[in-house]
């Protein structure tokens, strides 16, 4: 044992320990720190009084407060449900044109629809819904399945492509992979349809001509005879300036070559009516005010 | 390091290591084209080189007894270089993986890139190779010097450093191959846990049989601490690793534990990673390397005490405040919180008390930087330790869970804590070890402690700040009742604090770059000071106790 010695900077006296030069000084311990001790000791302790708190073999100690999470969860859901009742009771129950003529309905719609769309659909279709290659623009007017407000209610309904059993079908098949088409007949319809949306793009007539004549045979059935498309089946205009997965020769080309099938999800099991509702009119509202 | 071993411990180690390339072999041969092959490959190639470098050295002269009265600190260099080594490996990952934040677009449609794989890189690197290589280097350091009395062998160190580090490799070299637990810090797969369980048991008992080899009558704290740490550590590994694996030749394995209760067991391992690796190891840094570089006695010996039980009794109870607001039942988030709170005196009282211990050498602090960062860890640590207690109870906890503001409070700790105290340690053991007179350069020394303070206070203020930031966006409601914002609008108004928070990350792992420059240059090209300073000896004992040789 060592010999206690007093710190001459403190005044405090050693332990009289000494490891390798460590010595300890044998401080009393400070009142604050017994005051916080006391403080955070207390207050647990009536925490434990008033909340769940101890294992008591097969149960707990329930606290004086009565607290279960389940029944604060499920009535704060039930009490926010009745607050937005106010409005959301409103869109079930009005048609489309009377909610759009409802601007302090539109309001909400817009305010709710920003969420919802953020969190569902903006992942393929983007934050501001213009889309990208692959994923149509639905700011741009311009609609595969038709833009009513009940034709794209059904489209985010049932998906396309998608497992559910009412899906919106649409492929567009391979015409260069599997050798439907030989390469100069490739070519050909590549550039007419390619020509239809750029008039004086400076092909060869000769093979416009033939293009033409290709395109009649194979493409028609779904774009139609005037390459104006056809929403029954998904099938895009390719005369005018929206592409989906790009309008240059080469994506053109592409497309033709290895087909196409795009995918959307259905939205029946994870949205409700009401949210698919204010979905639908948030994508024709923000629409409208796109160029 | 071979040559200061004796021949019976060099057999013993050539044994050892065709044991473990044995291993490699048989787990090599029974995996198939399982990933696991790639690591059976890595075992055989450690034991070959285990095997290499015994017979490099296996016939060179055995060390006389004269070795006995001085310590055995080659293991101790070994470490810090290890220490070192993985620190800029981890720190460069977490920078990397920082940038992929604020550009998603940089992982080159590889998966190996991904964040999920490369993050844990960071995390084992930084904690289990910096933090766990600085912790055994310095245990090493202080049992013998704060017991006098030299490790009891030269192969026992040498076997827990060398299994250590393999098993830190087999961590970061299977998450690239997808090769995971999924159990955040607790990654790594069945065959290199059991490894772990090994080494973790042999280090245990080595640091009791160089404490039953004492000559001092009492423990000092800082043991204290490194034995809770080596000791709770591997009750929490053992426990929450129990998994049977698919096969001997796969590397998957499924947990014993499932749905909650896996949850909550991997929170109590998860949470006393941070409080018994993270906190009590390093408190046991902190005890020894703060009074000696200070000069000054420890403040308080009761203080110690106090702080001591309560935060190894409270640190165990509090893992459930990371399952607020979840499955888990009320009561035991109810145990979590109040923990929580009760841990925060005794944390205080450590921090207090090393902040207290350098009254009269505040002077120093000014002075030498060494001993500042030492300084700049005892208030990290107390306010990191405030900010965790505050964060535990629930209401809290409802606005910063899942958010940015644990990141900010995890990186306070371990930047600002963890960090300083380990870089503190080595700028006090680095010239000691090697006999050099000095560091090469006192003013990168300066460098580092301002370039990393700056980092880190750049860091943490800007995940304080998104962290808050992505809370409130994530709870603000609009006047419909809905949510206001997406989940994406919240990514967008993090993007320029997760540039920020790359920046600050880039400005400590610059500092560290410096530090372990400054440690080379010490060892390279700093003259040999007049011999080792005695007094850290045990030869200089006083008369009749110096004469005793140690037993071993």
């Amino acid at each position: 044992m060592g010999v206690i010695e007093r710190d001459p900077h403190t005044g405090h006296g050693t332990t009289g320990h000494e490891w390798n030069g460590i010595k300890e000084l044998n401080t009393r311990v400070p009142w604050p720190v017994w005051t916080f001790l006391i403080l955070t000791f207390g207050f647990s302790v009536v925490w434990w009084i008033l909340m769940p708190a101890w294992p008591l073999g097969t149960t707990y100690s329930k606290g004086l407060l009565g607290v279960d999470v389940r029944q604060v969860v499920s009535a704060s859901l039930k009490s926010a449900a009745e607050e937005r009742a106010a409005w959301t009771s409103q869109i079930d129950q009005k048609d489309y044109a009377a909610i759009q003529a409802d601007d302090a309905l539109m309001k909400d719609v817009r305010a709710t629809g920003h969420a919802l769309f953020g969190d569902n659909c903006a992942a393929c279709h983007g934050l501001a819904a213009r889309g990208g290659p692959g994923f149509p623009n639905l700011t741009d007017h311009d609609w595969l399945w038709g833009g009513t407000p009940e034709a794209i209610s059904e489209t985010i309904r049932v998906g396309v492509n998608s497992e559910d059993p009412d899906s919106r079908v649409s492929q567009m098949p391979p015409w260069g992979s599997n050798g439907a088409l030989d390469r100069p007949s490739l070519l050909a319809v590549v550039s007419y349809v390619h020509s239809l949306s750029h008039p004086g793009a400076g092909a060869d007539a000769a093979q416009l001509a033939a293009g033409k004549e290709v395109f009649a045979k194979n493409c028609a059935a779904c774009h139609g005879p005037e390459a104006k498309g056809n929403p029954e089946v998904g099938a895009p205009d390719l005369t005018d300036d929206t592409w989906l997965y790009g309008g240059d020769l080469q994506s053109i080309y592409t497309t033709v070559y290895g087909g196409r099938e795009g995918h959307m999800p259905t939205w029946q099991a994870r949205l409700s009516d009401t949210e698919r509702k204010i979905l639908t009119l948030y994508v024709l509202d923000i629409g409208k005010s796109a160029p | 390091m071979v040559a200061t071993m004796t021949i019976g411990e060099r057999q013993v180690a050539l044994a050892i290591s065709i044991f473990v390339a044995l291993c490699g072999v048989v787990l090599a041969a029974a995996s198939g084209s399982d990933p696991l092959l790639v690591h059976g490959i890595i075992i055989v190639l450690a034991g070959v080189a285990g095997v290499f470098i015994i017979l490099r050295d296996y016939y060179a002269p055995e060390p006389g007894p004269e070795r006995l009265s001085r310590y055995y600190d080659e293991p101790i260099k070994a470490g810090i270089i290890a220490a070192l080594a993985w620190a800029i490996v981890g720190m460069f990952i977490g920078d990397w993986v920082a940038w992929l934040l604020a550009y998603p677009d940089l992982t080159f449609d590889a998966a190996w890139s991904t964040f999920g794989r490369l993050r844990p890189i960071h995390t084992t690197g930084v904690i289990f190779g910096f933090g766990g290589n600085a912790l055994i280097a310095t245990s090493f350091h202080v049992m013998q010097r704060t017991s006098r009395a030299r490790l009891p062998d030269q192969l026992t160190p040498w076997f827990v450093l060398a299994g250590y580090n393999l098993f830190c490799i087999l961590a970061v070299t299977g998450y690239p191959m997808g090769i995971t637990q999924s159990k955040e810090y607790a990654e790594p797969e069945w065959y290199a846990d059991i490894w772990l369980v090994i080494v973790w048991v042999v280090y245990f008992v080595l640091y009791l049989r160089t404490l039953a080899r004492r000559k001092e009558p009492h423990i000092y704290v800082a043991n204290w601490y490194y034995l809770a740490f080596i000791l709770v550590v591997a009750m929490l590994h053992i426990v929450n690793n129990l998994a049977l694996p698919v096969s001997l030749g796969s590397a998957k394995s499924y947990s014993f534990f499932s749905g909650v209760q896996d949850a909550m067991v991997q929170w109590w391992y998860g949470h006393n990673a941070v409080a018994f690796f993270l906190t009590a190891g390093f408190l046991g840094m902190l005890y020894y390397y703060l009074p000696k570089r200070a000069g000054r006695p420890i403040y308080s010996y009761r203080m110690s005490i106090i702080g001591f039980w309560g935060i190894t009794f409270f640190y165990v109870w509090v893992g459930s405040h990371h399952l607020h607001y979840t499955a888990l039942p009320l009561w035991v988030q109810t145990l979590g919180m109040t923990f929580s709170v009760m841990l925060l005196v005794p944390s205080w009282i450590a921090a207090a008390n090393a902040l207290l211990t350098l009254n009269g050498a505040w002077h120093k602090v000014r002075d030498d930087a060494t001993l500042r960062f030492m300084m700049v860890a005892a208030v990290l640590y107390g306010l990191s330790t405030f900010e965790g207690s505050f964060l535990a109870i629930r209401p809290v906890n409802s606005l910063s869970h899942y958010t940015d503001w644990t990141v900010a409070h995890v990186h306070a700790g371990t930047l600002g804590w963890n960090s300083m105290i380990i870089f503190g340690a080595i700028y006090y053991l680095v010239p000691q070890l090697w006999g050099r007179q000095r560091m090469y350069s006192a003013a990168l020394v300066e460098t580092h402690f301002w370039l990393a303070v700056a980092g880190l206070v750049v860091y943490v203020f800007a995940m304080w700040n998104s962290g808050i930031t992505q809370g409130l966006m994530w709870r603000t409601y609009n006047e419909s009742g809905t949510l206001a914002y997406s989940f994406v609008d919240s990514l967008v108004a993090m993007h320029p604090y997760y540039i920020a928070r790359a920046i600050g990350g880039l400005m400590f792992l610059v500092a560290t770059v410096i530090g372990v420059y400054n440690v080379w240059m010490t060892i390279r090209s700093v003259p040999a000071a007049e011999g080792r300073p005695v007094a850290d000896q045990p030869a200089s004992l006083p008369a009749g106790e110096a004469a005793a040789p140690a037993r071993g």
